[in-house]
């Protein structure tokens, strides 16, 4: 059965280049629209990685700051200071 | 030369190390005295970590900046009289809703968070409790601040913590907090943490934010999504509490069981309102119930459980039923808001044509089937004049305090009665979820507070529907009843006729 490792961000200015990164960095991710949030959806597992996002933001970008525009996840969480990952590997 | 600049792993080590200590002048046991009894084992509560590793400044920084972002939005909401924007005046009655109904459960969630994070003995999860503590507070004030705005206009909203703890169907909420806060620390986790956070919470916030958004309600949305950043935070924390106390010791296994299933039940009949709300009280729909149940239940859900199968949990007891019911509970519950209306702080209204096309064809099954030709003769009488308002008092389920409304499992035309017999009384159930929940812990539920009951023996401001509403806070002939011809209607058109004037001028 299906394991979809799950993000949904704010759909604004500040989410878009994290958006832009995760969809370039994880093929196969499914995006859901909905009025003001985007939901990300991966089989097994999604990455978020700081330089795809520093790539596109034109700055330094701290992995934290994906608090300000996470609406939700689904997936076991693992952070370091250059990546933010939901799965369900072990 | 500089120190290295410290990662992540390091800093979050830093900060949670030595904040524990051995006490010396009083047995531990004496200082932790709630988290035993319940029978859970922990071995080594060093084993807990927090994936997120939010220091406290960090955590600070970025509240902070959330706040900032959030009352900017406000104020331009208000200074642009952003009330005139929404989709119709009838999605006022969903903020109504949720501020007597949501609000006031997130200021108990913040006691609760408050108690763990002072009871229980692993330094992890007491930063983790304690962040979200003061997560749910932040919650409540920034819903109160921002609702209040739409309270200088609008009626059913003045009276809120009042009808929060005295209107029947806001004992729905009520009680499923007030259980949450009466269980041990670790049930509480599993049940608001878990059951409610992780599993559930989508089903609440993300549908009906996205809800707001679609239907011009700028201020909502921004609470809403501000709150639900947060709520990452919250999941992981109910998802780290599972694993462990499962990782723990395998005696700890049935005991997280019987609590998942039973907080998924009770979530499930709470949410009920939500189904109800995203199916026929916003004027401009988003998703249906159905859908939000696939997407967040099925789906997220699925790949959950099947996660944490490796420890033996399985999924939730009656989560068929559950699914199968996602057909059903927007329509039994705003078929009996409609009856109802006029004993509530708020107004309901006939869905539309175009309402009910929309309901057909996202339940294809179901509504023109079952409940199209219920809406079909209340709308007849209500053009022949005899508006249907239903006037008896409602017997209630004695676990979930929903009216028994529900129906059997594969039988959407016989109403779901379920009976229990304990030390010479008689209690009433709508499911076999609020059966079993009851049947485990009778002791506890016959204290339940049941408004209805308490209307019966003389507790809510006298016999008459006038006495108890005066009781409610509820103003007969403003806050209740049909939502045409109502005051907040006759507002929101005088709007639409100024907008009219404007463009034409």
């Amino acid at each position: 059965m299906s394991q979809l490792a799950s993000l949904t961000l704010y759909h604004n200015d500040e989410a878009r280049p994290i958006i832009e990164a995760i969809i370039a960095d994880n093929p196969g991710v499914r995006v859901l629209n909905m009025p003001g949030a985007v939901k990300l959806d991966c089989e097994g597992a999604l990455v978020v990685k700081r330089a795809s996002v520093e790539e596109r933001l034109g700055r330094e970008w701290d992995p934290q700051e994906i608090h300000l525009v996470l609406i939700s996840m689904a997936g076991h969480l693992d952070e370091d200071d250059d990546q933010f990952s939901v799965s369900w590997k072990h | 030369m500089t120190a290295k600049k410290l990662g992540l792993k390091q800093r979050y080590a830093h900060m949670t190390r030595g904040l524990d200590w051995e006490t010396s002048y009083q047995p531990i046991d004496k200082v932790f005295p709630y988290d035993q009894f319940e029978g859970i084992k922990i071995k080594d509560w060093s084993a807990w970590e927090d994936p997120f590793r939010l220091t406290m400044d960090a955590y600070w920084k970025f509240q902070a900046e959330k706040e900032r972002k959030l009352y900017a939005v406000l104020d331009a909401f208000a200074q642009n009289n952003g009330q005139t924007g929404i989709s119709d005046g009838r999605y006022m009655n969903v903020l109504k809703l949720f501020l007597t109904g949501i609000s006031p459960e997130e200021y108990q969630s913040h006691r609760g968070f408050a108690f763990i994070g002072r009871h229980l003995r692993g330094v992890g999860p007491r930063v983790a409790a304690q962040q979200q503590s003061l997560d749910e507070l932040r919650h409540v004030q920034t819903q109160i601040h921002t609702i209040s705005h739409y309270n200088k206009f609008f009626n059913g909203m003045s009276e809120f913590p009042t009808m929060h703890d005295r209107v029947f169907y806001l004992s729905v909420p009520k009680s499923f907090f007030d259980d949450a806060r009466s269980a041990g620390p670790f049930e509480y986790m599993i049940a608001i943490g878990f059951a409610f956070e992780y599993v559930l919470t989508n089903l609440l916030f993300v549908p009906f934010m996205s809800g707001a958004a679609y239907n011009g309600d700028m201020s909502t949305v921004t609470f809403g999504f501000s709150a639900q950043s947060d709520e990452s935070r919250h999941m992981t924390l109910g998802i780290e509490v599972i694993k462990f106390l499962l990782e723990q010791h395998p005696d700890n296994l049935p005991i997280v069981q019987k609590w998942v299933d039973k907080w998924f039940w009770r979530g499930f009949r709470l949410l009920g309102l939500v189904a109800m709300m995203m199916d026929y009280m916003l004027p401009k729909p988003v998703m249906s119930w159905k859908e939000a149940w696939e997407i967040y239940f099925t789906e997220a859900g699925g790949a959950l459980f099947q996660d944490l199968a490796r420890y033996g949990l399985k999924m939730p007891k009656y989560h068929e039923v559950a699914t199968e019911a996602a057909e059903h509970v927007g329509h039994q519950l705003y078929g009996l808001l409609y009856q109802l209306c006029h004993v509530a702080g708020l107004h309901a209204w006939m869905p539309d044509a175009k309402h009910m096309d929309w309901l057909s064809e996202k339940y294809p099954n179901t509504f023109d089937k079952y409940y199209r030709p219920r809406f079909e003769m209340w709308a007849q009488m209500e053009k022949e004049g005899k508006r249907f308002y239903y006037n008896g008092l409602l017997q209630l389920c004695h676990t979930c305090q929903l009216p028994m409304t529900f129906t059997e499992p594969g039988d959407p035309t016989t109403r779901c009665f379920r009976e229990t017999q304990f030390k010479g009384n008689r209690y009433h159930f709508c499911s076999d979820g609020c059966k079993d929940i009851f049947d485990n812990e009778p002791e506890k539920y016959v204290q339940a507070w049941l408004p209805i009951q308490q209307i019966f023996q003389g507790n809510c401001g006298g016999p008459t529907v006038p006495d108890v509403l005066n009781w409610y806070q509820i103003k007969v002939g403003v806050d209740n009843a049909e939502y045409v011809g109502s005051e907040d209607h006759k507002l929101w058109e005088s709007w639409k006729q100024d907008t009219a004037v404007s463009k034409a001028g």
